[in-house]
């Protein structure tokens, strides 16, 4: 089904007697845990940006709008969309355009994220249909907003299990006026992530930090002539800050080597590639996200490493660890294993179906947190109709 | 006085063996229970309000909290959850059955991580505290509520708080990582840790901002930030609220988010001037605080467009600070806002609701006009960047009839919030103050989603029943 307004979704889910699959696009399919469901819903249907007020830095669009119509919207104001939601179509192997409703409800952020907050930290207000059909608010269209529970934030994230949103508005800002990028070259994990934390503790407004080995830094245009690993840094402001800022930050990071600096096209074409994970493409049966405290990036990608033959880098500072390997249970029990020795969290982003039914995708709750998150899905959806088993099997 | 859930007769009745069984529980000075030590926890920062409780407890360690909310829950004891108790909205207003859990005595910095660039801290420590405790590696705790010398961390989580600067450093919500809560039933639960974007269900989303309703908060992992090279002031005073309006536009088109956007109109500008001798231009209709960071070149550089934008609106004074002290001068008298007003009437409603900023204009005049029918003065200060109005309504707390006008005055101007696109509460919360106004933002269906989403986590509606949601039958009964 694929309604054309948020009437139409109220009446799909009202009318339904068995669970539905619960889509945008459908581009983030290839993720979590695959839903088992007679029936499709899609706010695919559901487009078109129905408010913008640049001066105010408030937008809101259908939940079916796909993200590339909202970047190019406030691209000629302007102005951006804070998380960097990234492009995973090549990824996760789509050809379907993300949408908004799929960008939010899986609180996807991409390398500005470390500095300038997720997703979820710049939905200001959503529509949405519950699983009884009820059309619910939450927020609103101003910055400032703490009337009642954040619905916001929690069904930011829930992948489509509580409530279908139709319409969502977001915080932008105005695009900085020029971007560099500080790289330095041949470091080692640890020392690279020692660097990014100097780098993202000092007070230049570092709004991007990653960490890539030699063969993962080649898979990237913008960085394959580095012929090593790279570690780097993204500063962006008005051009005269940039300058001043890419200076100081250079002789700040002296002592980890000499930087090469990237310029304003390099830095954008680059960043777009590590947000969009370009250099784990087509590598490996199974992708995993690992979030970690920023220096214990490194630990959890050495464990992966001598585990199996993995493809990994770093991004936030070293606090998210993209790693490819096999789609087998003992991989992703090695990656569940290191992910949780560093006291992280681990997301099955991508693996053929019969791994991604087989194993928990996202950490385990304790008993207790299960028991308010079994109730919580109650509270939106009653019948269980929406996406069941999408993020824990039987929920 | 506000409504409040009728209290439970069984639990007066037990009143004696409650307290005893607090006792058991704590350390002698951790249950307070004489009435006449009970009596500075009648109220928190909206003093018009006054409840004593039944008893107070004041845990000193996560596991003596779990055990008393399992207590408390085996008993059917309403809990309400207490910070400092600067709650402008009476967060922490107390029912006369229910035990006031303080978290005050658990006020230790448990962890300071530079390399990774965040906080543990324990729920009673103070705002300020902690920017206190890193301020020597020059880092600091970005949100700055003006009550930060005494909020506690744990308040700030439970009303998700904002502060001068939360234009460019967010409110509470964007810059948390984890909590450590104890839940109705008296379990401990780590929801999220150093890390970002759990996993799962965005739990931390959820308890931030959720007014002692879903848990209690025990500890609180906080992103800290490396401070700015410097910051620095300017002030600009324009012949009318609209002029004003359209400067803020400007200079939110022009690409630049100053760190701090502050907004007053004529009776704020007396009022502050008149306290504080801060310099402020007297015959302004309205004006702007505006403070940039960076090094002093990059300062120089912003505060140089923001003042060719601001000269383009006929300003009738502009006064760009060159150091620091005058940064600070400039700030002086906003910074001292409550009291000013506090100084012309000992008694205000200190509102804050969030407009659209385009309307304010708007907004203010029929302000101006409701000012005027009620018989009551009204000052406005305004977070210009991101709509949050905060009007301080004056009054006269020994004339019943002037604080009932104040509160229907106060009323009307949420009313209106909601009308023009905004919404009831900015960053104090809803509280008790603004409880019974939630219809007017949401529909019955909503407040009964939300509703739901409590009882999840509080099936048996123990914790601060009184506050957020209208009541209903079943509490009322
Ligand atoms: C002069 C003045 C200026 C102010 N300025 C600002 C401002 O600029 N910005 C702003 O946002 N606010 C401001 N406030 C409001 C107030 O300071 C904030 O709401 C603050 O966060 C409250 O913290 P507290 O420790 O006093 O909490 P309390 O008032 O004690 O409690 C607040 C709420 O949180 C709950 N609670 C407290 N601790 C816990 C816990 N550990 N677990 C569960 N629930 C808990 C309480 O039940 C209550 O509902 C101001 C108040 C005053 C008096």
């Amino acid at each position: 089904m694929m309604p054309v307004d948020e009437a139409g979704v109220v009446a799909a889910i009202q009318a339904a007697t068995t669970p539905l699959r619960i889509l945008g696009a459908g581009s983030k399919l290839p993720m979590l845990r695959p839903v088992q469901a007679p029936a499709s819903l899609s706010t695919a249907g559901l487009t078109g940006i129905t408010f913008y007020a640049p001066k105010e830095l408030v937008l809101s669009a259908r939940a079916g709008t796909p993200v590339a119509d909202l970047v190019a919207a406030t691209a000629a104001e302007g102005q951006h969309l804070i998380a960097e939601p990234p492009d995973w179509r090549r990824l996760l192997g789509t050809d379907a355009a993300g949408t908004l409703g799929g960008a939010v409800a899986t609180n996807l952020s991409g390398p500005r994220r470390v500095a300038w907050g997720a997703m979820r930290d710049h939905v200001l207000g959503v529509r949405a249909v519950n699983g009884s059909g009820e059309v619910i608010r939450s927020g609103g269209r101003v910055l400032k907003n703490v009337t009642g529970l954040d619905l916001c934030k929690l069904l930011s994230g829930s992948h489509g299990t509580l409530a279908v949103m139709t319409e969502i508005t977001l915080k932008v800002l105005p695009a900085p006026e020029r971007r560099a990028t500080l790289v330095l070259k041949g470091l080692a994990p640890v020392e690279a992530v020692a660097a990014l934390a100097a780098a993202l503790g000092s007070p230049y407004a570092v709004s991007a930090a990653a960490y890539l080995p030699a063969t993962e830094a080649a898979r990237i245009p913008a960085l394959a002539w580095l012929g090593e690993s790279v570690t780097l840094a993204r500063l962006e402001d008005f051009a005269p800050s940039v300058a001043y800022r890419s200076d100081r930050l250079r002789a700040d990071l002296a002592s980890f080597g000499s930087a090469e600096m990237l310029d304003d096209a390099a830095s954008l074409a680059a960043w777009a590639d590590i947000g969009d994970v370009v250099p784990l493409i087509g590598q490996g049966d199974a992708l995993w996200r690992v979030s970690v405290r920023p220096s214990l990036g490194p630990a959890v990608l050495a464990a992966a490493q001598a585990a199996f033959p993995a493809q990994a880098f770093l991004d936030w500072g070293g606090g998210l660890v993209w790693i490819a390997g096999p789609a087998t249970v003992a991989a992703h029990d090695a990656v569940a294993a290191a992910a949780t020795a560093a006291g992280g969290v681990w997301t099955l982003m991508r693996a053929p179906e019969a791994l991604r039914a087989a194993v928990a995708v996202v950490p385990p709750e304790p008993a207790a947190l299960a028991r308010i998150g079994r109730q919580v899905k109650a509270a939106f959806d009653p019948r269980g109709l929406l996406n069941p088993g999408r993020i824990v099997a039987g929920v | 006085m506000i409504e409040q859930p009728e209290p439970k007769t069984d639990v007066l009745a037990k009143r004696d063996a409650i307290v005893a069984g607090l006792r058991h529980l704590l350390p002698a000075s951790g249950v307070i229970a004489e009435p006449l030590r009970l009596k500075p926890y009648e109220t928190d920062g909206l003093s018009a309000y006054r409840q004593v409780p039944l008893a107070v407890v004041l845990p000193e360690t996560t596991e003596q909290v779990a055990a008393v909310m399992a207590f408390c829950h085996a008993q059917g004891v309403r809990v309400v959850p207490r910070g400092a108790g600067t709650s402008l909205s009476g967060g922490a207003l107390p029912m006369a059955d229910a035990v006031v859990l303080g978290l005050m005595r658990m006020n230790r910095i448990l962890d300071i991580d530079y390399a990774d660039r965040c906080a543990v801290v324990q729920a009673g420590v103070t705002n300020i505290g902690i920017t206190q405790a890193v301020a020597q590696r020059q880092f600091f705790y970005a949100p700055d509520p003006s009550s930060q010398l005494a909020c506690m961390i744990g308040g700030n989580v439970n009303m998700n708080s904002g502060g001068a600067h939360c234009l460019r450093y967010g409110v509470t919500a964007n810059n948390l990582l984890g909590l450590k809560i104890v839940t109705v039933e008296g379990e401990i639960l780590d929801i999220g840790g150093a890390y970002l974007d759990a996993a799962g269900y965005d739990w931390l989303g959820l308890l931030t901002g959720s007014e002692g309703q879903l848990a209690i908060v025990t500890e609180v992992t906080v992103r800290i930030l490396r401070s700015p090279e410097g910051a620095r002031a300017m002030l600009a005073a324009f012949t009318s609220n609209e002029i004003a309006g359209a400067c803020v536009d400007s200079i939110i088109a022009s690409g630049i988010i100053p760190v701090a956007l502050e907004f007053m109109d004529r009776p704020a500008i007396h009022a502050c001037e008149a306290f504080a001798h801060a310099g402020y231009p007297l015959d302004a209709e309205a004006m702007l605080i505006i403070e940039v960071e960076g090094s002093t070149a990059e300062q120089d550089d912003l505060l140089a467009r923001i003042r060719d934008i601001c000269a383009q609106h006929a300003p009738i004074s502009l006064e760009v600070a060159k150091t620091a002290e005058q940064s600070l001068a400039i700030w002086k008298g906003r910074k001292g806002a409550f009291g000013a007003v506090g100084r012309i009437s000992p008694d205000y409603l200190c509102m804050d609701g969030t407009i659209p900023t385009s309307q304010l204009p708007a907004v203010l005049r029929r302000i101006g006009e409701m000012s005027a029918s009620y018989g009551l003065q009204v000052a406005n200060i305004f977070h210009a960047g991101d709509g949050n109005l905060h009007p301080l309504i004056m009054f006269d707390a020994n004339s019943a009839e002037s604080f009932h006008k104040a509160e229907a005055f106060g009323a009307d101007i949420l009313r209106l919030c909601v009308e023009v696109g905004g919404c009831l509460t900015g960053e104090h919360g809803v509280g008790v103050e603004k409880r019974d106004l939630m219809g007017v933002q949401f529909t019955e269906i909503e407040l009964d989603q939300q509703r739901r989403v409590k009882s999840a986590f509080d099936p048996g509606w123990l914790l601060n029943a009184n506050k957020v949601f209208p009541l209903t039958a079943a509490l009322r009964a």
